[in-house]
């Protein structure tokens, strides 16, 4: 499955456009960013309640496919810039974590 | 970069300014592209970017300034952090995981839970630490290419 089809079949609102064909090889979640540096898979969708530019910075670093950040919360303009440039996709959802991550593990998991 | 000029050293700086998280991560995204370039494999570019990146945070997180030098030859990959920044009281406590000192607002963004040092330590071959409180911290890590 690649990042169109889980931003797609989970209803989210994209905000930066990356490679939306990416694979999306698993899902990590995690608000510590050196937890995410440390366990976080390449290909993995990241799902956190963070919003700052940094989250930027450790997915290009951990080749992440997507951030998706939940619970009504949006990126900063920062962030929104860095992404852009880095080519790192972010969608955001009302959804907390845990009823996305439930959500997500059905569709990875089936 | 050529694999010819690689046989000789590769080396250059990034300096580093305390409190300044927009930048953070630039110096070891650069670094990453360059040990790339080398036509370095892909799991040891990933340990050096892990570990030079927590690095760097390190700087902007604790001090005031610091230098990332970084040196690359045929079969080693040594970055050294040089900080000016309040030195480590107690060093073995500062390597347990968990154990941070980082402020309130840092932990807010998701750094300082105390994985920054014993991530460097999993990443590298070789850590070691030098400090006098009050004065700064040099960290090295060492990172063999096999």
């Amino acid at each position: 499955m690649n990042v169109r089809e889980v931003f797609d079949r989970l209803g989210l609102s994209v905000i930066v456009t990356g490679d939306l064909t990416r694979e999306v090889k698993g899902c990590y979640i995690s608000d510590l960013l050196s937890d995410v540096m440390a366990n976080a898979r390449e290909g993995d969708i990241w799902i956190t309640l963070q919003t700052h530019p940094n989250i930027v910075a450790v997915a290009t670093l951990k080749n992440i496919a997507a951030i998706i950040i939940t619970n009504n919360r949006s990126p900063e303009e920062e962030t929104v810039r860095k992404a852009s440039k880095e080519g790192v996709s972010i969608a955001a959802t009302s959804l907390t974590t845990f009823d996305l991550s439930g959500r997500l593990y059905q569709m990875l998991r089936c | 970069m050529k694999t010819d000029e690689f046989r000789t050293k590769i080396e250059g700086s990034f300096h580093l300014v305390g409190g300044d998280f927009t930048k953070a991560g630039a110096a070891s995204s650069e670094l990453k592209s360059i040990l790339t370039n080398l036509g370095i494999s892909q799991d040891i570019v990933r340990r050096a970017a892990i570990a030079t990146f927590e690095g760097e945070m390190n700087v902007i997180i604790h001090a005031i300034a610091g230098v990332m030098y970084y040196q690359v030859s045929h079969d080693l990959i040594k970055v050294v952090f040089e900080d000016m920044g309040p030195g480590i009281p107690d060093i073995n406590k500062a390597m347990e995981e968990g154990y941070s000192t980082a402020p309130d607002w840092v932990r807010e963004m998701g750094w300082g839970a105390g994985m920054g040092l014993p991530n460097m330590k999993k990443n590298a071959d070789e850590l070691r630490i030098d400090s006098v409180v009050g004065e700064g911290t040099t960290v090295e890590i060492l990172i063999r290419i096999k």
